[in-house]
């Protein structure tokens, strides 16, 4: 059988005619975008993050500031409503609940995000790096995770808070500490069984160095399990945060979270002032609930064992 | 067996020790002792105080008196801020109540979680399981801390059934909603982590081999199904251990139970840096016994874990 070479007109002809390939990331976006609850939960997250990053442009008060003449009387004249500028009421010191709702909500997404991106960094790489070499500095490494994951963290995180200070820094370095763990370890399984690819013998038998098959071939071929991860990692980190501010150790005043609002409005439901833990509560579930449906369908899209 | 038991022994101690020397070092390292007041002690005080706490000695000696104290004698030392009291009282006072609600929540969670699993499990994509899952997707949103004043306005304040707080000299009511508040989260985690477990040994060969020969289904649940599915339940329950020992400073600080998390939260809003150290070393040494347990446990059942 005589084969001719096509002519440059033909393969022109035939590139632009070519069904356009499908990559496994848009293969992923249009199962993610099928599914509803996902889909709906996306954009519950982007009005969220408008709220809390636009929410001050819309706020009639300061979010310092103390109206004196409304504390005492909150639970009448406190009520959430337009005529006053309060949208979501006052809290007991009489400061404005919309402007400290939106601090609130702005400091935990940061928070969830930090401490997930610090988990994507430093897990990805670490576990990669113990997945890839292998051996005894495998076995170290591993060891080294095992011993600080059976420590309980919230205790110690507490502790280095107290030591240290309450400060908003020291949140994010404890809540970091923390974060990269569980990441290290699925990252470690996933990359032992991407190094015996073809491509990885590949890479090795033309003598690309060890760092760079690990950050050109291994990490890209992770992004799918590590983005699913953070994502449900984040919300994992929000719940953290919330908790020690419940406690009163993390943020501090005048600045505020969502765990500091729901623990202030909780100590007010006996008084009349169901606003003040009905609104920061209704965000931190909502929030919460979305980014869990957002990784659910991560996963469900990414994950090829479910096809 | 044996020679596991040992080897898991000799992990755990290190790890103890390990947790002991960070909580340690955290304290030397912190910007100020917890003998700073705002009007500066005058040096022979200062002086007097710290030869009182021992904190006159080299470092190396009073880690090794803390430990020594503690394994001997089960002696934290005294509390920092309060002069009659030892932080081994303090313990002793409080651990019996977080022990008994605490022990009683996760029992509820594993009976309940285990068996509203099966269920869904077996009424696959019923009515049931969706209505299981959905709750069990609603409770892990919501945080120990969000639920315990959410069942407070609910029982207490709408209907009235029972106190807001409270333990000693009450019945078993005071227990009531501590319970609830604790146990749900993981009760919810066990059930999803039960009903996929349940789902993939129910489409396993062996399951199939059971129902050809006629078997009923009762008998195949749990003669041959429960076993392999509990497995990966009794992996979650050294973290649902570890996150309940947490979640017990909210309860106590929401029921006023008088748990040991009660002690825990005022000694970190006062400083109080033996009070600290002594909970958080018997919450790790805790910890780590009971992941050894139930690793002993797991290899007991699941005889493909090599010892």
């Amino acid at each position: 059988m005589a084969l001719t070479e096509p002519t440059v007109e033909e393969i022109v002809h035939h590139a632009a005619t070519a069904p356009k390939g499908r990559s496994l990331w848009s293969d992923a976006r249009r199962r993610f975008l099928r599914n509803k609850a996902a889909s709906l939960s996306l954009v519950a997250l982007v009005l969220i993050a408008l709220f809390a990053f636009g929410g001050g442009f819309v706020a009639q008060y300061e979010r310092g500031y103390v109206d004196f003449t409304l504390i005492g009387i909150n639970s009448t004249q406190g009520v959430p409503s337009f005529a006053t500028g309060h949208f979501f009421g006052t809290d007991q010191e009489g400061r404005d609940l919309f402007a400290r709702t939106v601090q609130g909500t702005r400091l935990s997404l940061l928070i969830g995000v930090v401490g997930s991106l610090v988990a994507v960094v430093v897990g990805t790489l670490y576990g990669a790096i113990a997945g890839y070499f292998g051996g005894r500095l495998d076995s170290a490494m591993m060891r080294i995770v095992d011993i600080l994951l059976s420590i309980p963290f919230m205790f110690v995180l507490i502790l280095l808070l107290v030591m240290f200070g309450r400060s908003l820094l020291m949140l994010f370095i404890g809540i970091g500490l923390i974060s990269w763990l569980s990441m290290a370890r699925i990252v470690r399984g996933q990359t032992l069984s991407i190094k015996n690819k073809e491509f990885v013998e590949a890479a090795i038998a033309t003598g690309v160095r060890p760092l760079t098959i690990i950050l050109r071939h291994i990490v890209p071929n992770l992004l799918g399990v590590v983005v699913v991860y953070a994502t449900l990692l984040i919300p994992e980190m929000i719940i953290y945060e919330s908790f020690i501010s419940f406690l009163g150790l993390g943020v501090q005043e005048p600045n505020t979270s969502l765990g500091a609002l729901i623990s202030r409005g909780a100590s007010q439901i006996g008084n009349g002032v169901p606003w003040q833990l009905a609104f920061p509560l209704f965000f931190f579930v909502v929030m919460l609930f979305a980014f869990y449906f957002v990784g659910d369908g991560l996963r469900d899209a990414l994950d090829p064992k479910d096809r | 067996m044996l020679a596991f038991i040992l080897r898991r022994l000799l992990v755990a101690i290190p790890t103890i020790l390990i947790l002991i020397v960070i909580s340690f070092i955290l304290m030397f390292a912190a910007p100020g002792g917890p003998f700073n007041t705002e009007k500066p002690l005058p040096a022979a005080i200062l002086a007097n105080i710290e030869a009182r706490y021992g904190l006159d000695r080299p470092y190396l000696v009073q880690i090794g008196s803390y430990i020594w104290n503690i394994v001997v004698h089960f002696d934290f030392g005294p509390s920092f801020k309060y002069r009659d009291q030892t932080v081994s009282g303090l313990i002793a006072q409080g651990f019996p109540v977080t022990l008994t609600y605490g022990s009683l929540a996760f029992l509820v969670a594993v009976v309940l979680g285990v068996a509203l699993g099966i269920a869904a499990a077996i009424r696959h994509n019923t009515w049931l399981d969706y209505i299981a899952t959905g709750t069990a997707i609603g409770a892990s949103v919501l945080p120990n801390f969000v639920l315990a004043p959410l069942l407070v306005i609910v029982f207490t304040l709408w209907l009235g059934w029972f106190d807001a707080g409270g333990w000693s000299g009450k019945g078993w009511d005071a227990a009531v909603l501590p319970v609830i508040a604790l146990s749900t989260s993981y009760l919810a985690a066990i059930a999803r982590i039960t009903r996929s477990s349940m789902l993939e040994v129910l489409n396993s060969g062996f399951i199939r081999t059971a129902r050809a020969k006629g078997l009923p289904m009762g008998r195949i649940i749990l003669r041959h199904a429960l076993k392999p599915t509990l497995l990966p339940v009794l992996s979650y329950l050294g973290p649902a251990f570890v996150a309940m020992i947490t979640g017990s400073v909210v309860i106590d600080v929401f029921f006023s139970t008088g748990g040991i998390g009660q002690y825990f939260v005022n000694a970190a809003l006062n400083r109080d840096y033996s009070v600290i150290m002594g909970v958080t070393i018997l919450v790790g040494v805790l910890t780590i016994l009971f992941n050894l347990l139930v690793d002993i446990l797991y290899a007991w059942i699941d005889p493909k874990i090599r010892l």
